[in-house]
This record gives C-alpha cells, structure tokens and sequence, in this order.
C-alpha cells in the first residue's frame, strides 16, 4: 500500500474539492442513477398494463378507460376471443404440468447428488450444470431438431414435447436452488435421526424433506412463473398454432398489428407470475422462520 | 424404497467410522442408495438434453433429400461428412460473406451491452448495498420485479412506447426531430437488450458488494487513501468475481437473442440468433440451423466454461 500513500492525490487534501472532503455525505450521484434505473425498468411495465385498459385500438395512445380488451367483442377481448383463451389454458397447463415434473426430478437429483460423490457423480452434476447455463435458444434448436428429425412423429411438437422442453430446461433450477439449501442444512439432523433410531426412508421423510421445504417451495414458485414466461423453448416446440400459449402470441402479434388485448395477455402472465411468487415467498418466509435470516436477496439469488 | 429401507441396517463399525469421518453418514445406506435419487434426472438429462445436441452434431454433419433438401440426419459419427458445415462457416469470411455482418454485429451489440449493464448495474447494486438503508427491502423488491416479468412483455411494452406517436417521441419532439426509433437502429437494440438482461447483473453484484464488511473501506479510508482509491484498491478488487460471473450469465442469453432485434429492429440489425431462428422454420434450411447452432456453441463454450469453473470453485470453497 506504500505507493497509496506517495501518491500526490492522497497528500493534497486541502485542495480536494468539498465534495470529496465528507466521506459521509450523500450520495447523489449513485441515488440518481439508482432511482433513474427504477423508474426505467418499471414504468414501461406499468404503461403497457395500463393500457390494456384503453377504450381505442391504440397502444400507445390514450383513449379513455374500458374494458372492451378484456371482455368486449367476441373476437379480440383477451377472455372472449377463443384463440386467447386457448392460449391461456395453454400457458397454465404447461406450467403446472412442468412444475409437477420438474421440481421433484430436480428436489430428488440435488439431495442424491449431494451425497454421492465420485467420478460419475461429478459427470452427471456436470451435464446438469451444463443444461443451466446453456443458452435457450441452443436448447430449444436442438429440441426441435431432435423431435422433428431422430424421433420422427413419435412425440409430434404440440402440449407434449413442449413439457418435455420445459421440464429439462427448468429442472435446473430446483434443482439449484435445493442443492443451496442442502449445504446450507448440513448432514447433522437427518445423523441425528438415524442414531436416534430412524430408518433411512423415515428420516428422509421426517426430517430431510421437512427441512427442504422452504426450498422446495421456492423452486416451484421460480419454475412455474419462468415457465408462464418461457417463449424461446415452447414457440419452436409448438407445431400448430393451437398449442400456443400466451408467450408466443404476444411475440406473433407484437410482429403484425398489436391490440390493447396483447397488453390484456400480457397483464394475465404478469399476474400470474407475481402472485405466485409472492405467495412463494410469504409462505418461504413462514417455513424458514427461526431457521436462518431469509432475506429478499437470498430468495432471489436462488 | 422398502428394500432400500431394509438393506440399509448398519454395517460394521469400521466403515462406518470410515463414511462418518467423510461427513457422509455413509453407514446407514447401501452404496447405491444416494444414486438411485439423482437416477430419474440423469436420464431425463442423457435423453432430452444430451440427445437433442448429439442430433444437431447429426444433422449439420449428415446428408440432405437432395430434392427439397430436408436433413438426413447421420448418426454415425464416423459417417459424417463436414462439406455442408464448411459451406456455411464459409459464409462468415468467404465473400460474399453474407453472415459476416450479423456475426459482427451480434459481437459488437453483446459487447456495448454488457458494458452498459456493468456500469448502470454496478452503481445500482452499490447504490443499494451500501447505502439504502430503511428503503433496501422495497428498493430489492423493484430490482427482482423485472425476473417475474415477462421478457417478451417488457420488450412488446418499450416496442409500445418508441413507436412513430408513442410517448418516447412525445417527449423526444420537445428537444429535437422526431426519429423512427424502430426502424433497425443499433441504439435501440442494443438498449433493449441492456432492458432485458441488466437485472441478472445487478443481482449477482449486489450479492458481492452487500458481503464487503464496512470496516474494510474504513481501514482504507483510516490508511490514507482517497474515496476514489479505496473504490479502486478495496471495493473493485472484492467484487471482480461478481463482475465476471455477471458479464457471462448476461453476455450468454444475449448471443443468443433473436426477439429482442424482431421487436425492437429491422434486417439491418439482425443478430447470430436472427440467422438461426430464421434457418428453424425455413423449409430445407434444417441443416443450416443445425451448422449455425453449433457456431454459436463455439461462441459460448468459453464463457460457459468460465462460468462452470467458478461455481465449482465457490462449492469447493463453501
């Protein structure tokens, strides 16, 4: 640190400006930027929800409040035109189904892998590691040429092969955020339990799951909302346009002649989502209480 | 899961001491026990994530229906041929290089992009670490929001305001002349992409610099140095892991990006991700898409790497 203190900077502080001099002072710049940021990353959400509510065909000019986009004319309202509505069965079929897969296959695979070691075991965190980080747009290429080309029509692209798609993509995340959990319990309750006479099955489900429910319960928030918004892996394994969910339709509209009923849609995946893992992160705080500080940040970075 | 209960009696007190010493409780379960849970999701992994790759390597390597060139997969490696992969990657360099300009492009966006991201999301993360106070809970909530979110609907949403009488070109009208903010401006694109993949930035960081004990920048500011050096010497330093783990997880998605340039650009803006996805639905385009995937694997894999090395490292750590 010797030449910290050489350097001229250092040594000539009564010439610092007086807005370096007070190390306390606020920091305005940083608070601008912050706050500049906040409002750049929200308020284009708010306008579009708001709206979905516009009395005229426009999406960017205001016409007066109605609620013909949601429920007006038989065609183009979001809960009355089929094709929307079929869209939006879609996106929640996907979703729930993908979370009853892929939560348990991840849940099961972050505790197994936690205890195993060796060489394979490695290979396969690897591989799952690998399917986390990949970018989907190379999942979801070699998805589509996988059931179009090896296995030819024996799972057609439609509701099926886009679970399939779903699942693999979003079963790293439970299973991420599981594993988190496990090194962060330790090994010591569930030893406990079987010195005190459990069998391995009972501490499992007695003591190990119990503990894991926080967990779990956040990768089932995090995989249903990311799979409510997932666009990339379902449009290229959507086949006909009856299998597409809500994602894939606002994409198609947005590219030709949009209607505050896209907004409508779009509004629905957003309630949805954020619901879900705000009830997530109620119910995470309630399971994890006294357990360790579950902060806003922890759940997130999960 | 009865059997495994009832082979899984204690065995022996040497092992045993043996698996406790390695912190594995491994006297109480049969070898195969722990495998057997992470078996459902290898497999489902070999099949559906494996697989799909190894048809791609397939497909750009195989041969195609000479008449309307659909793709003949060939799944025996020592069968591929590689004259249709070279015919494509002669397409980036070999004039008329007409992937060259995307290939370029997609590069020089990532780049502007991440940047970006570096510099706003840092001073955001730092903003919130160090100095948020009673306001860090609700300012945490705005910054996780955008991961809930819809990407397509944050980008149909700018898509909305930046239209020719949107609310960007009101305000805009006031200082200068209107712009067709949408018709394939670098800008626009690359702002979109800062939009969509800043908040994977900021997190990461805010994790790094919220970990830095205040009484480390007091000591440097206690030793001597300036504000301005204790950033560079104290605060920088710490946080350069978060900084790289945060330019590859948003640099990765963005290679890849198409929707973002099909929403908020033109042909004149079109990225790596515009060429393949407009390969997927091309008919007799299979095995391009096929080539140009594995182009972009090649982009990603050093990132990626990167990426899996230090999370092995930081589980190693923990």
């Amino acid at each position: 640190m010797s030449d910290v203190a050489l350097d001229p900077v250092v040594d000539s502080t009564p010439r610092r400006p007086r807005l370096f001099r007070n190390p306390w002072r606020k920091p305005w710049g940083l608070l601008l930027v912050t706050l500049g940021y906040l409002l750049w990353s929200l308020i284009p959400v708010v306008i579009a929800v708001v709206f979905s509510f516009n009395a005229g065909r426009s999406r960017s000019t205001w016409q007066g409040f109605s609620l013909r986009w949601w429920t007006g004319e038989p065609f183009d309202a979001l809960f009355t035109d089929p094709s929307l509505r079929a869209a939006m069965f879609q996106t929640f079929r996907l979703s729930i189904i993908t979370v009853l897969i892929a939560v348990p296959l991840g849940t099961a695979f972050a505790i197994g892998i936690d205890r195993w070691h060796g060489r394979p075991a490695r290979g396969a965190n690897f591989m799952m590691l690998l399917s986390f980080v990949v970018p989907e747009m190379i999942l979801g290429v070699s998805l589509f040429l996988m059931f179009t080309q090896l296995i030819d029509n024996l799972i057609p692209l439609g509701t099926t092969s886009q679970i399939l798609g779903l699942a693999t993509f979003q079963m790293s995340y439970s299973v991420v955020i599981v594993r988190a959990r496990m090194l962060s319990i330790g090994p010591e309750y569930e030893e406990a339990a079987l010195d005190l006479g459990a069998r391995p099955g009972q501490s499992l489900r007695r003591v190990l799951l119990p503990l894991l429910s926080p967990a779990i319960l956040a990768s089932v928030a995090v995989v249903f909302a990311d799979s409510v918004d997932n666009f990339v892996i379902v449009r290229y394994l959507s086949g006909t346009a009856d299998s597409e969910p809500l994602s894939v339709k606002i994409y198609s509209a947005a590219r030709s002649s949009p209607t505050p009923a896209v907004n409508a849609a779009a509004t629905v995946m957003l309630v949805a989502t954020i619901t879900v893992v705000l009830v997530g992160y109620l119910l995470y705080r309630r399971f994890s209480k006294g357990q360790e500080p579950a902060d806003v940040g922890g759940f997130a970075q999960v | 899961m009865a059997s495994a209960e009832a082979t899984a009696e204690p065995q022996g007190g040497k092992r045993s001491r043996e698996d406790q010493a390695a912190g594995r409780g491994g006297a109480w379960f049969p070898r195969w026990y722990w495998p057997t849970f992470t078996l459902p999701g290898t497999l489902w992994l070999v099949l559906l994530f494996i697989l799909p790759f190894y048809t791609v390597l397939s497909v750009a390597f195989g041969t195609v229906e000479p008449l309307f060139r659909t793709p003949l997969p060939v799944y025996q490696p020592w069968y591929w041929s590689f004259g249709t992969f070279d015919t494509t990657l002669e397409k980036f360099y070999v004039s008329p290089a007409i992937y060259q300009e995307p290939l370029i492009r997609t590069f020089a966006y990532v780049f502007a992009a991440s940047a970006i991201c570096l510099v706003v999301g840092y001073a955001v993360a730092y903003y919130t670490a160090r100095y948020a106070g009673r306001f860090r809970v609700p300012i945490l909530l705005m910054l996780v929001a955008p991961f809930f979110i819809s990407y397509l609907m944050r980008i149909y949403a700018w898509q909305s305001l930046l239209q020719p009488g949107g609310y960007v070109d009101d305000i805009w009208g006031i200082f200068a002349e209107p712009v067709n903010w949408l018709s394939g401006k670098p800008v626009t694109v690359i702002l979109g992409l800062v939009y969509g993949y800043i908040p994977f930035m900021i997190l990461p960081l805010y994790g790094s610099l919220d970990r830095i004990e205040q009484s480390m920048l007091e000591a440097g500011r206690d030793l001597g140095a300036s504000p301005f050096h204790t950033f560079r010497r104290v605060t920088l330093p710490l946080s350069k892991p978060a900084i790289l783990a945060g330019l590859v997880i948003v640099s990765l998605p963005m290679f890849g990006d198409y929707y973002t340039n099909d929403l908020l650009g033109s042909q004149n803006t079109s990225m790596l991700g515009n060429l393949i996805n407009l390969a997927v639905f091309q008919p007799g385009q299979g095995q391009e898409a096929g080539s140009l995937t594995i182009v972009l694997m090649l982009i990603v894999v050093i990132p990626m790497g990167y990426y899996l090395r230090e999370t092995r490292r930081a589980a190693e750590r923990a």
